[in-house]
């Protein structure tokens, strides 16, 4: 006599269940099955996620890189004019820069040295270095002539080539003395001021006693005919600088640009101009932003070829495991646990990809900053998130080869395998 | 006491294939059943509708008209869920091309049979030893199917099929694909394992099969002829 058996009972007819692990499980095994063309499969990906992260590793590597150029010159240059700019209206209103300028400044801590400049109005008159025209050469140049204060030489980081720079006394005195920069002496055919040459502004003589080799700002003193203020003022009724260069300390620069406007124009500091070095983190950003966008649309490209190749590749591994998905049906493998497998090997390749790109990307950052004796910088959610990137990349690939792998019939599909 | 109910019990069942408007029959008014312990060949020309009953033995397939029974179960009232979990619990498969995955070790594709029918992780493994040794492929257990004499991969697909011991095993043509002598062997363990209790319907068109069995279904176009 044989039990009963239950007819009724829920156990009996139970729908199939397949355990997570399991499920990972065979979908490791799958990729592992043909491991020649996991890999080959996994490339795309890995170039597209290594591509992602070595932009951003480089774009963020060299902005820190480029910014630690930029400290050195231009974050200590603090320049204040007297211009209106375009929003300022009725230009003639330029306030006037102090002719104690320069002692306003010094005065502020954080200042390394300052001078003012400004152009002179000669009127038509011509700049040469000999009174008697020479019929055959042209001696005569229309030049720019400034009117400088003593300070300006250090404040602009200028060398003299020969001669020396002129001090307070000469510009109190008014003496008839000028400086030359190297492209006005050259045209003018200066080259030595030991015996005194003399240049001609019109019919006013000047004594050359210094030329000036080179600056670090305010290039266009180099070609023009530097006057004392004082004499200028004497000559040519010069009355205001336009520009006021000042030199600081590193890291005092956005400082002195609110305090030097005030120092010039207690009333009226919002009619001065003040040009300051950019903030660290703008450039930082800037450069991040422009090298960022260019090679991101390359990553994302490869990551999309990347996910076309994974859904390839597993669309043409559901065709050719007809027979396993068939098998699988008979064992009792529900609908969702094929689907499962699919979209978990697609998923599974997808961060594997991710993983080794991520990894490549980091070695390809540090292997740049090697070159370019630069300090690998990386923002660490980058090589964390990259991987996941990539699941993702699988798993959306999976999706329609899943799905074409479920609907299968399992008659049909043990009949063709 | 209630008399236990036999494995299979067709009744006037019928399976049409539908291409376009017209409605081809495979299976018409079939009416038969296996008691438990029973070796049952099913026999007949190619097309005759032998695969197709299988199938809906097998629940791979679902009959156009009449109902089945599982071991008393009605099995047309359960879901696509419900038919996959008596499939993983009460049903061995054998196919006549053995279907064994090509790139996993034989003891792999012996396991592969338990993951989808929730038996215990703990269990599995001297389970699929068990049924390997049943089959006398004890040494065989790593090698892959490639490695493997053609009768020697079809006990691997029987050792499959008996892991979860299974209400019933059906097999398709089992011997199909294997020379005389291995498909004699394979004749002979259905012949051992049929004598320890287990209920077989095999499928064929081979007299020589159908000689190993209690009893033989004939189809003709679809219809159960003569029942011997």
């Amino acid at each position: 006599m044989s039990t009963p058996i239950v007819t009724d009972g829920s156990e009996a007819v139970a729908p199939a269940r397949m355990a997570a692990r399991d499920l990972v499980a065979e979908a490791i095994a799958g990729i592992f099955a043909r491991p020649g063309r996991t890999f080959l499969t996994v490339l795309g990906t890995v170039l597209g996620i290594g591509a992602l992260v070595a932009t951003l590793g480089v774009a963020k590597t060299a902005g820190n890189q480029i910014v630690g150029r930029f400290d050195e010159l231009a974050a200590t240059s603090v320049v204040v004019t007297n211009e209106r700019g375009f929003f300022g209206g009725g230009g003639d209103v330029r306030i006037q820069i102090p002719s104690d300028a320069e002692s306003r400044l010094l005065r502020l801590n954080g200042v390394n040295g300052a001078g003012a400049m400004g152009p002179v109005d000669v009127g038509s008159a011509l700049v040469r270095s000999v009174p008697i025209p020479d019929p055959l050469a042209q001696t005569e140049f229309q030049m720019s002539v400034y009117g400088v204060s003593p300070g300006l030489l250090s404040a602009t980081r200028g060398v003299l080539a020969t001669g020396r720079w002129f001090d307070a006394g000469h510009s109190e005195r008014a003496d008839r003395v000028a400086i030359l920069g190297t492209g006005a002496a050259q045209r003018l055919n200066v080259t030595r001021v030991d015996q005194q040459p003399v240049v001609f502004i019109g019919e006013d003589a000047f004594v050359v006693i210094g030329i000036l080799d080179s600056v670090r700002r305010q290039p266009e003193l180099l070609n023009a005919v530097i006057l004392p203020e004082g004499t200028a003022r004497d000559v040519y009724g010069y009355t205001s600088a336009s520009t006021v260069q000042i030199d600081v300390e590193i890291g005092a620069a956005s400082l002195i640009a609110e305090q030097a406007a005030i120092a010039l124009s207690p009333n009226e500091p919002s009619l001065l101009r003040v040009q300051k070095p950019p903030e660290p983190g703008d450039i930082r950003r800037d450069v991040e932003g422009d090298v960022n966008a260019l090679f991101l649309v390359l990553g994302g490209v490869s990551l999309l070829v990347g996910a076309i190749g994974i859904a390839n590749v597993t669309l043409v591994s559901v065709l050719e495991r007809v027979g396993e998905i068939g098998l699988r049906r008979a064992l009792g493998a529900a609908r969702r646990h094929v689907a499962g497998q699919f979209l978990m090997e697609s998923t599974a390749m997808g961060l594997v990809g991710g993983i080794i790109g991520a990894s490549m990307g980091v070695l390809l950052v540090v292997a740049i900053s090697a070159a370019r004796t630069w300090t690998p910088v990386l923002d660490p959610w980058v090589p964390l998130a990259a991987p996941l990137v990539g699941a993702l990349t699988g798993l959306v690939a999976g999706l329609y080869p899943a799905i074409r792998a479920s609907a299968l019939e399992p008659v049909e599909a043990l009949r063709a395998g | 006491m209630t008399l236990a109910p036999p494995v299979v019990e067709l009744r006037d069942v019928s399976r049409a294939f539908v291409a376009g408007d017209i409605s081809v029959p495979a299976l018409t008014d079939a009416s038969m059943s296996v008691e438990r312990g029973e070796y049952v060949a099913v026999i007949g020309p190619s097309g005759s509708g032998k695969s197709t009953m299988l199938n809906v033995i097998g629940l791979l397939d679902r009959p156009t008209a009449g109902s089945y029974f599982l071991e008393g179960i009605d099995t047309s009232t359960l879901s696509e869920g419900q038919r996959a979990g008596l499939r993983s619990r009460r049903i061995g498969f054998v196919f006549q091309s053995f279907h064994l995955l090509a790139h996993r070790s034989v003891i792999e594709n012996v396991l592969l049979s338990t993951i989808y029918n929730g038996m215990p992780r703990a269990d599995r493994l001297s389970a699929a030893e068990t049924a390997l040794v049943r089959v006398g492929l004890g040494h065989r257990m790593d090698f892959v199917p490639t490695k493997l004499s053609g009768g020697e991969r079809q006990r691997v697909a029987i050792a499959r099929a008996l892991v979860t011991r299974p209400a019933i095993l059906l097999a398709d043509e089992p011997t199909g694909n294997l020379d005389t002598g291995t498909g004699g062997a394979v004749l002979g363990l259905f012949d051992e394992l049929r004598a320890e209790g287990l209920t077989l319907v095999v499928v064929t068109h081979d007299t020589e099969v159908s000689d190993h069995a209690d009893r033989a279904i004939h189809l003709r176009d679809g219809r159960i002829e003569v029942e011997l």
